[in-house]
């Protein structure tokens, strides 16, 4: 957790938003170090964590991360890289893993994945005895890009996006953090990569707030990693209200620091 | 799961649909394999060491320079991609170097091609220098002895830069990690069949089908290569008490045609996805045994930059070479002492958040006999400009020793 961007975004283990869906986005870069603040930032609050770790195995957030759900049953973790291996290289004796049943044909959709999420953010409900009670469940997608790069269709993910945000945001009053990366300019004309600027597009308009990573516009620098974008939508009455600010930023080997737009260690 | 040793033996395989419950006993983990304290004992696999930032267990490329790029090596459970040269020499030599360091230090090997018969790989493996006491560069130029000590140490005109540190030029580590090869001889045939070697020749495992689907030569390699991995033990979940080695995985030119795949044929490839799904499968295997993997791209072929951009992020480490040959440039004498240019496309946050970016952009690589080094590309100073300005006055016959045409024109300008 990265004490920095709570500050930014004013918000703290103990007093969040609810139902709010919070998009992660990078162009050219890669956000996924924002991920991991959320997971602890969501883990430290007590609520129950619905993780699809598709991106990376289980082994590598928990490195990060060493306080990784101490307790019993508050995470939830989809490895994506585990359960394809049982669909792209199936056996005979072994049990295919539903959830990722697109990998074995793309137009199906992630109407599977959908129901893993759904079962273990409702099936929580049903507590066992003893069981403590967690706060407002939470789901983290890291990333949507990958299904992309799988076969599947722009259409479907967004369609899984405000499905879950439905069942997570409105019904259950939980929060979402999705990590969607694209490739390419933003005003590039040539038709490379639809995909995931639509997708991008899309999940900009549904979120609450988008935290967008990028480059520096003046090249590479060793010291400084990045800038970020926090553009909040809030509504203020009936007219929607959107507030941005930058901030650059770098990751360390736990952590990461923000600041203003020059205002660097290595500058000052 | 990254060849953390430790985590092994209580990673077990997890139910399908898993939900993963950490027990108390999985947070003794860490990254570390410096650690005074383990409930598993290390095994330590010749020809890897644990990384110094962050103890990840590594193995070397065969090329010293590379393997500094890379942060003191590939780390086991990773890819690397390689994007080829136009002509496929420079990736087809690293892709050398990576197998015959393999047979050195004794791993077994699996060479997948549908070009060339893998064997032809093989016999063209440089020989190692195995009796070489060559040093590597040392980070600090080691003083001459009896050279008087103020002409180094003290810079009379450029002063100002006397406590900067000194350009480090050629990218070598301190501590020896991996061998040197002879380009010129290759490998004697004893020391390459003492390695064992799992080979994969395309056209042998499919017969071309005019109704494909989807794109069957990626997965018949995806099981092929799980197959081996199972059946030789690489598999993490195998119990300790074997002895373990590494898996070095070499795959040849995918995505080109004869993998039967449209990627470098078509704007808009039919199975665009067939290649990512493949490296996916690919990350998976890799992740959960003890193998690692160097894969090359004709990447030159593919139109799609943003397809390149998603093929990349499922690969580790990345890294794109551009040769000379053939082009204006290799006649440049700005270029004249190297053989192309090197681009870091990515480098990996593996088990941490932090990345070890490299120092420099600009690197040029160059293939000696003995070695293949990677450098910080430095381009001298401009010289014309200052000699002309000498020079004005004098008569266009006369012409500066590195004049080029554009000087003397200079002295004609009315």
């Amino acid at each position: 957790m990265f004490t920095e961007l709570n500050s930014i975004l004013n918000t703290s283990p103990d007093s969040y938003t609810r139902g709010e869906f919070i998009l992660v986005s990078d162009r050219q870069s890669d956000a996924s170090f924002l991920i991991h603040h959320f997971l602890s930032f969501y883990l430290r609050a007590r609520c129950k964590v619905c993780f699809l770790g598709l991106a990376q195995s289980f082994c590598h957030y928990s490195a990060v991360s060493q306080r990784l759900a101490k307790e019993k049953g508050q995470l939830v973790f989809f490895e994506g890289l585990k359960e394809c291996l049982s669909v792209l290289t199936p056996k005979e004796n072994n049990v295919e893993s539903e959830a990722m049943n697109f990998l074995r044909d793309p137009p199906v959709g992630l109407r599977s994945l959908y129901e893993f999420v759904r079962s273990s953010v409702i099936g929580s409900d049903n507590m066992e005895e003893g069981a403590e009670q967690w706060g407002p469940s939470v789901l983290l997608v890291d990333d949507l890009s990958v299904l992309l790069s799988l076969g599947v269709d722009v259409g479907a993910v967004l369609d899984f996006s405000h499905y879950c945000r439905a069942l997570v945001c409105s019904q259950v009053q939980g929060n979402m953090v999705m990590l969607v990366r694209c490739n390419g300019e933003e005003d590039d004309d040539d038709d490379g990569d639809i995909g995931s600027d639509v997708l991008l597009k899309g999940l900009t308009h549904q979120c609450n707030l988008n935290l967008h990573v990028q480059g520096l516009p003046t090249g590479y620098c060793k010291d400084i990693h990045g800038q970020m974008e926090v553009c909040w939508k809030r509504r203020q009455g009936d007219a929607p209200h959107m507030q941005k600010n930058l901030f650059q930023y770098k990751v360390y080997d736990k952590g990461a620091s923000f600041f203003a737009r020059g205002t660097s260690s290595a500058v000052l | 799961m990254l060849h953390n040793i430790d985590v092994i033996s209580s990673n077990m395989a997890a139910p399908v649909n898993s939900v993963c419950k950490t027990s108390a006993d999985r947070l003794q983990v860490n990254c570390t394999s410096f650690q005074k304290k383990t409930r598993s004992k290390l095994i330590s696999i010749p020809g890897t060491r644990p990384s110094v930032q962050n103890g990840q267990l590594l193995v070397s490329t065969g090329v010293t320079s590379l393997d500094y790029l890379l942060g003191g090596g590939l780390a086991v459970g990773t890819v690397l991609l390689i994007e080829e040269d136009r002509f496929d020499s420079y990736s087809r030599m690293i892709l050398k170097y990576f197998l015959a360091e393999g047979v050195v230090c004794r791993h077994e090997l699996f060479v997948a091609t549908a070009q060339d018969n893998p064997d032809e790989i093989l016999q063209e493996l440089p020989a190692p220098i195995l009796d070489d006491v060559a040093v590597p560069k040392p980070v600090e130029q080691p003083r001459l002895t009896g050279e008087p000590q103020d002409i180094l140490d003290a810079m009379k005109i450029a002063w100002r830069y006397q406590n900067l540190p000194k350009v480090q030029s050629a990218l070598a580590s301190s501590s020896r990690f991996g061998h040197y090869y002879d380009v010129s001889k290759t490998m004697e045939v004893e020391i390459r069949q003492a390695a064992k070697c799992h080979r994969f020749y395309l056209p042998d495992h499919i017969t071309p089908s005019s109704a494909a689907h989807r794109v069957e030569s990626y997965s018949a390699l995806l099981k092929s290569l799980q197959e081996v991995i199972h059946r030789e033990g690489f598999d993490l979940a195998t119990p300790m008490s074997k002895s373990r080695n590494i898996l070095r995985v070499g795959l040849h030119s995918l995505g080109s045609a004869l993998w039967g795949d449209d990627l470098c044929c078509h704007d808009k490839p039919r199975h665009s996805h067939a290649l990512t799904t493949f490296l996916y499968g690919l990350r998976a295997l890799l992740r959960s045994s003890l193998s690692v993997a160097v894969v090359t791209l004709p990447s030159h072929l593919i139109q799609d930059r943003a397809l390149m951009g998603n093929i990349t992020r499922l690969c580790d480490n990345a890294i794109a070479l551009e040769s000379f040959k053939g082009s204006e440039r290799e006649t440049n004498p700005l270029y004249k002492d190297y053989h192309g240019l090197l681009y870091v496309r990515q480098v990996p946050h593996l088990n941490c958040l932090a990345r070890q970016l490299p120092d420099h952009k600009d690197l040029a690589f160059k293939l000696k006999r003995k070695q293949f080094t990677i450098e910080r590309l430095h381009l001298p100073p401009d010289l014309s400009e200052t000699v002309s300005r000498v020079s004005r006055g004098e008569p266009v016959g006369v012409a500066s020793a590195c004049g080029s045409s554009a000087s003397g024109t200079k002295n004609l300008d009315f």
